[in-house]
């Protein structure tokens, strides 16, 4: 079986929010300094899935892709450093400032232009964006069915069997291949790769493809082909100061504490 | 600007969800003279639609096949209402079946979809949708390229619409093919009142230390009263395995809106933030004086949940 993980690098999620700054004229983020970018969280656990099945079946593969800029690479060789065989960086100026919608397409272009791909693995969102499409508009753009939210994913039968978190619990579901699974935090931690394999990942070569290798025109692509337009991105007011309950002991805080709520009616 | 809306509904227990009709409610604000209409699939949902205030059109199959969801059914039934309200926005509730459904349909119908925003708004005849990103670092407004507008939006981000009920009713058409099928289904989910419908939730997190501690919070909990209290989890507390992730208030699990939220030994984590930061008045409880909790409450006590819960619990009883 051949699986395809979808890999993002982003700002790294746990940057303590005094670092974290908005340049209001662009938009965009302000890289912290000092804080390196990460794989996004969910990522790791779609590869450590997709691993689990390729060592479940013998003479399967697994290809890790990002669409980034050059640093990028850095999330590639991460997920090839925990045991994936090749990776492809989508790497072209006209891809910045995409949607999700231009995300999808070019990945799935991407998956086309793989060929033989069996199934495709994806975080349930990215950690900074946290829209959640990405995967199942590769679905679409592919045709191909979508399982969500997986704590559990298997290979055997007809295809795959996913365990889905649920609002009110779990579900399985079996579906043919090819097929497309986003994979959520409750399937468990990713695995640390060793050092002799970060060393092996250092020396792989990262394909790099750009839009033309891909069929596309810059026209579809990034911020020319987006359906969605950020107007504006800010920080969000804070609350006031806290109130911290006066006592020497529990007894006395727990007693100011019920007072207060009872004197704003809330208890 | 009159504008058609069609709100995807959901049903539980054959009545439309709190979202739906908060989702109702948005739209007849957005509306402005135009339709809204609403569609309603599985068991009891034509009865169901006279609940729908603010809705004009119903679009509704009552084929219990559409019970457990599947996201290929509900996309071929949604299309089917679309083509005849042909609407200018699309809202759907950032559910398990909002999560798929939006992003599918926005693709299908050549649109983009803004997921799980907290405000849509008319500014100057655009829709514009804002949602928190970065872990709730950030607020986002977008707007539209393509047509339909379509969001997913958090429970709790509008009031339900009030008025009367469609004073017409559509019906579509059964459940077709879905290639993924559903071979098991586990309920899981505690007992008695909702997370989500909850005026006072307690939470525990990573602090807590162990599973055992959750008898503590479950204890403040009765305290209050089982019948206005619900109990929650922070991720870390529900990967851990100390509490049911169906209980997970977060990011990736339940947004909550109560009037009273008591965080017990919890961080603050930017992804727990954004399933609590709308409750009226927070109530931090941690060791760490530094907790970046304590910059989002509006009462907190520094000092150790196993003796400062017990403290509250012996005075709410006095």
């Amino acid at each position: 079986m051949h699986i395809v993980v979808c890999a993002k690098q982003i700002p790294d999620p746990e940057t303590p929010p005094s670092a974290f700054r908005i340049d209001a004229a662009s938009n965009k983020v302000v890289p912290a300094q000092g804080i390196a970018p990460v794989l996004s969280q969910f990522d790791g656990i779609a590869a450590e899935a997709a691993l689990r099945i390729k060592e479940a079946n013998a003479g399967s593969k697994v290809t890790v892709i990002s669409l980034g800029a050059d640093s990028a690479a850095a999330a590639i060789k991460q997920v090839l450093a925990m045991g994936a065989d090749e990776g492809v960086l989508l790497n072209d100026p006209a891809f910045e400032d995409g949607d999700s919608y231009t995300t999808a397409k070019t990945l799935a272009a991407a998956i086309k232009k793989l060929g033989d791909v069996d199934a495709v693995f994806c975080g349930r969102q990215a950690a900074d964006w946290d829209m959640g499409q990405v995967g199942l508009l590769i679905g679409e753009e592919m045709g191909w069915p979508v399982a969500i939210i997986a704590k559990g994913v298997t290979s055997g039968g007809a295809g795959l069997q996913i365990q889905r978190v649920m609002e009110d619990g779990f579900e399985t579901v079996e579906t043919a291949l090819p097929a497309v699974v986003t994979v959520s935090n409750e399937f468990g931690e990713p695995r640390y790769p060793k050092l002799p394999q970060i060393m092996a990942a250092a020396k792989k070569t990262v394909t790099q493809w750009k839009a033309g290798d891909l069929g596309l025109d810059a026209s579809e692509v990034g911020a020319a082909g987006s359906r969605l337009k950020l107007e504006k991105l800010s920080t969000p007011p804070k609350g006031g100061a806290v109130e911290l309950m006066p006592g020497d002991t529990p007894e006395e805080q727990a007693a100011a504490l019920v007072a207060k709520l009872r004197a704003d009616k809330i208890l | 600007m009159a504008r058609n809306i069609l709100v995807v509904g959901e049903l539980a227990g054959g009545q439309p969800t709190s979202t739906t009709l908060e989702l109702l409610g948005g739209a007849a604000g957005l509306a402005g003279g135009g339709n809204v209409s609403v569609t309603l699939l599985g068991t009891g949902a034509t009865a169901a639609a006279a609940a729908c205030a603010g809705a004009s059109t119903a679009y509704a199959s009552d084929d219990a096949a559409y019970d457990t969801f599947r996201g290929e059914q509900w996309l071929a039934a949604i299309g089917t209402a679309l083509d005849q309200a042909t609407p200018d926005v699309i809202l759907i509730a950032q559910s398990t079946a909002g999560r798929e459904i939006g992003p599918r349909l926005a693709h299908r119908r050549g649109t983009a979809v803004a997921m799980d925003c907290v405000s849509i708004a008319d500014e100057g005849g655009a829709i514009k949708a804002t949602r928190p990103a970065y872990g709730g670092n950030a607020v986002a407004t977008y707007s539209f390229a393509t047509s339909p507008a379509v969001a997913t939006v958090r429970a709790k981000s509008f009031e339900p619409g009030s008025g009367a009920g469609p004073t017409s009713t559509v019906a579509l058409p059964g459940a077709g093919e879905s290639r993924v099928t559903v071979t098991g289904r586990e309920q899981v989910v505690a007992a008695g009142l909702q997370l989500q419908d909850a005026p006072v939730v307690v939470s525990g997190g990573r602090g807590m230390g162990s599973a055992d501690g959750f008898q503590v919070i479950e204890a403040l909990a009765d305290a209050i009263g089982k019948d206005k209290t619900a109990v929650g989890a922070s991720r870390a507390a529900v990967d851990l395995g100390w509490y049911p992730p169906s209980q997970q208030v977060g990011l990736t699990g339940k947004v909550v809106t109560p009037n009273l939220y008591f965080a017990v030994a919890i961080s603050g984590a930017s992804q727990h933030m954004a399933g609590c930061s709308g409750s009226k008045v927070l109530v931090a409880i941690n060791r760490d004086a530094d907790a970046n909790i304590f910059s989002f409450a509006k009462y907190g006590i520094v000092g150790d949940y196993k003796t400062v819960v017990p403290a509250i619990i012996a005075e709410l009883k006095k």
